[in-house]
Parts: C-alpha cells; sequence; structure tokens
C-alpha cells in the first residue's frame, strides 16, 4: 500500500484537537502548545504531500515552518513570562487589560 | 505502514490527553509523545532529514523551553476551570468535532492516486537533495530567516529582561525590615518552623505538629503545599497519642479539650484546600 491519505486523514485529526485545545484551555503555556500542536499536522501533511507528488518542495516548506516556530515560541514564552512578572498569572483570561 | 497505525492511535490519544489534563507539566509531556511519534512518521514518508530536526529542535529545544518556563512560572499555574464567555467550551468542542469530521470526510472524497514516491528525489541522498533545493531555489527564504531568527532572539532577550528598580537588598536591611514588622503587625521574629518536628518523620513534605498535636502549615513549603503533596498529620498526631499511652503518661490537658475535633477535619485541609 503505497498511499499518503491516513497520513492527511491523521493530520488533520490533530489539527482540530489543537483548535480545540486553543479554544477550551485558559493556561496561556498550554494554549501555545496547542499552537505547536497544529503547526505540526500540518507539517505532517506538507511531508506526505511531498512523498505523494515526488518532489521536496513540501519538506522544505516543512523546514521552514520548524524555524519559524522555534523563533515564535521564543518570543511567546518570553512574553508569558512578562505578563506573569506583572500579573502572578499565566491565565489567558488576566491578560486582558490590554483591551481597554 | 505498520508503524503508521500503530502510532497514530498514540498520537490521537496523546493529543487529546493534552485537552484534558490539569497540569500544563503533564500537557508538555504528552507534547513530547505526539513530537517523537511524529519524527518516526516523518521517516517512513523519506524524510530522514526532518526526522532529525524534528527531534532536535522541537523535541529537544522547543519543548524544553516549555519546561524551563513551566519552572519559572510555577507548578501551581494549573488552569482555571471558570469560563470566562457562558457556553464557550460546549460551543469550541462541537466545533473542533465539526472541523474533524469536516477535514477527514472532506479528504476521504478526494482520491490522489498512488504516491509517487521520493526514490527519484532522493536517489543521491535526502539531505544532499534538500541542499541543493534550499541554495538555490530558496537561498533568498533561506537568509531572510536569519534575520527572523536574530529579531526572535533580541525580542526574547528584550522582553526578559529586569532592570534593577530598587537596590539589593542585604542582609542588614532584611534584618531591619522584619523588626519593623514585627513592631508594627507582631509577625514573627524568628524563622518559619522546620518541617517534620515532633512528627514521626521528619521529610520536609511532613508538617511539624503544634504542641497540641496539629499540623503547622508554615512549616511545609508553599511550593509543595501547591502541588498536593504534602503528608498528613493525623497519623503522626495519633501515633502520639499511642506512644504516650504505651509511656503511660496523661493526655495532654489541651488534646482533649479544644483541640483533637480540629485536628481531623483541619489536617486534610492542609494538603487537600488547594485541589
Amino acid at each position: 500500500m503505497n498511499d499518503v491519505m491516513p497520513y492527511i486523514a491523521l493530520s488533520g485529526i490533530l489539527f482540530s484537537i489543537g483548535c480545540v485545545g486553543v479554544l477550551i484551555r485558559r493556561n496561556a503555556i498550554v494554549v501555545f502548545m496547542c499552537v505547536e500542536l497544529m503547526l505540526n499536522a500540518s507539517n505532517l501533511a506538507l511531508v506526505a504531500f511531498a512523498k505523494q507528488h515526488g518532489n521536496l518542495d513540501g519538506q522544505i516548506a516543512a523546514f521552514f515552518v520548524m524555524v519559524v516556530a522555534a523563533a515564535e515560541v521564543v518570543v511567546g514564552l518570553a512574553i508569558i513570562m512578562t505578563i506573569f512578572r506583572t500579573r502572578r498569572s499565566a491565565s489567558v483570561d488576566d491578560a486582558s487589560l490590554l483591551k481597554y | 505502514m505498520v508503524a503508521f497505525w500503530i502510532l497514530a492511535p498514540i498520537m490521537v490519544i496523546a493529543a487529546l490527553g493534552i485537552l484534558f489534563v490539569r497540569k500544563a507539566v503533564h500537557a508538555a509531556l504528552l507534547l513530547a509523545v505526539v513530537m517523537i511519534s511524529l519524527s518516526v512518521l516523518y521517516l517512513t514518508l523519506e524524510a530522514p532529514f526532518l526526522f532529525a530536526v524534528q527531534i532536535i529542535v522541537y523535541t529537544g529545544a522547543i519543548l524544553m523551553l516549555f519546561l524551563f518556563v513551566l519552572m519559572l512560572v510555577g507548578v501551581d499555574a494549573s488552569d482555571s476551570v471558570v469560563e470566562t464567555i457562558p457556553g464557550q467550551r460546549a460551543t469550541a468542542i462541537v466545533g473542533g468535532v465539526f472541523l474533524g469530521v469536516l477535514l477527514t470526510v472532506g479528504l476521504g472524497q478526494i482520491s490522489l492516486g498512488t504516491a509517487v514516491g521520493l526514490d527519484d528525489a532522493n536517489s543521491g541522498g535526502n539531505i544532499q537533495a534538500l541542499a541543493n533545493i534550499l541554495f538555490s531555489k530558496y537561498v533568498f527564504a533561506f537568509e531572510t530567516t536569519s534575520a527572523l531568527l536574530i529579531t526572535a532572539a533580541v525580542g526574547a532577550m528584550v522582553l526578559a529582561h529586569r532592570e534593577r528598580l530598587t537596590p539589593k537588598a542585604t542582609q542588614r536591611s532584611l534584618a531591619a525590615q522584619r523588626l519593623v514588622d514585627y513592631e508594627e503587625s507582631g509577625a514573627h521574629l524568628g524563622p518559619l518552623p522546620p518541617p517534620g518536628v515532633y512528627a514521626r518523620h521528619n521529610a520536609v513534605d511532613t508538617p511539624a505538629l503544634l504542641p497540641d498535636g496539629s499540623p503547622a502549615p508554615s512549616s511545609v513549603s508553599r511550593v509543595l503545599t501547591a502541588r498536593g503533596t504534602v503528608r498528613s498529620a493525623p497519623a503522626e498526631a495519633d501515633a502520639i497519642e499511642q506512644i504516650e499511652e504505651q509511656l503511660g503518661w496523661a493526655p495532654h490537658a489541651g488534646r482533649d479539650g479544644a483541640v483533637p475535633a480540629s485536628t481531623t477535619e483541619e489536617a486534610p485541609a492542609t494538603g487537600g484546600d488547594h485541589e
């Protein structure tokens, strides 16, 4: 069996789980982990399509996604740390002061 | 495909676990399970370079960064179960299930045909082939990445750096402050009681017993209390009673009077009120 369809389906399932996690979790760090899960799911789809079409552009795209994810995590966690330092809380509901 | 059918259920279960575990550390470990499984899937998809990068960058660097931040933020930063927007959680779950069904069913409708496979593209080695593309077709994007990475590094340093606004507290000033507190509010001047005093164990998770046999909450580290791993003291308090009986001592006057009822009621609260 030389089919990549199950990989794409798994990628879709992982992406929706990540989506739900971003929406229902209140801890900013766990929300961030769910964003990572969504990025990983899209990477899996990219690599699977690279195999389907027989060229390596999909793998290069997945590689760039990883680089951008690393940069995003560094800045995002620094922001969470700064907010935690001033508010003593890592909950996304407590950082609503920027709204006003 | 065998590896896929073994790993796919593990990944889905671990990913669902991220949604439902209470502690952020457990969520990070479950995410590690998903990422390592994913790297093996990359191997089955003929991407050995991404297999290594996935383990080194994601599992090695990014997840460790998450764990470091969890260590700094503290263990009691667990999720609140309060819903800020009423019905948001149920709506989100329904929407997520809808999205998942839509993606899988919609993708099930199309047929991609037999995969071409990467045997031709990887004929000179996967890493060599990736390097050929990366440094010809995508060289501009690759060089731009360096600007992105240095911006992220500088940004993180600026955000995490903290200027010292007040002079560093010396031992002398701390001692003076302690005396001022004692004068104003009568706060205890000496050190806190160490854990385990008069209890059967002197481990750090066993609260000290006050002379009347009740546990002293201030003797246990705040972190242990938040984590919920403080031993309950009533067992030790009972043991003291037994020892007193064995020795033939008269029970404490204070023990029999007001305290014993509160000993059994308060002690579980020492370890359990944060739950």
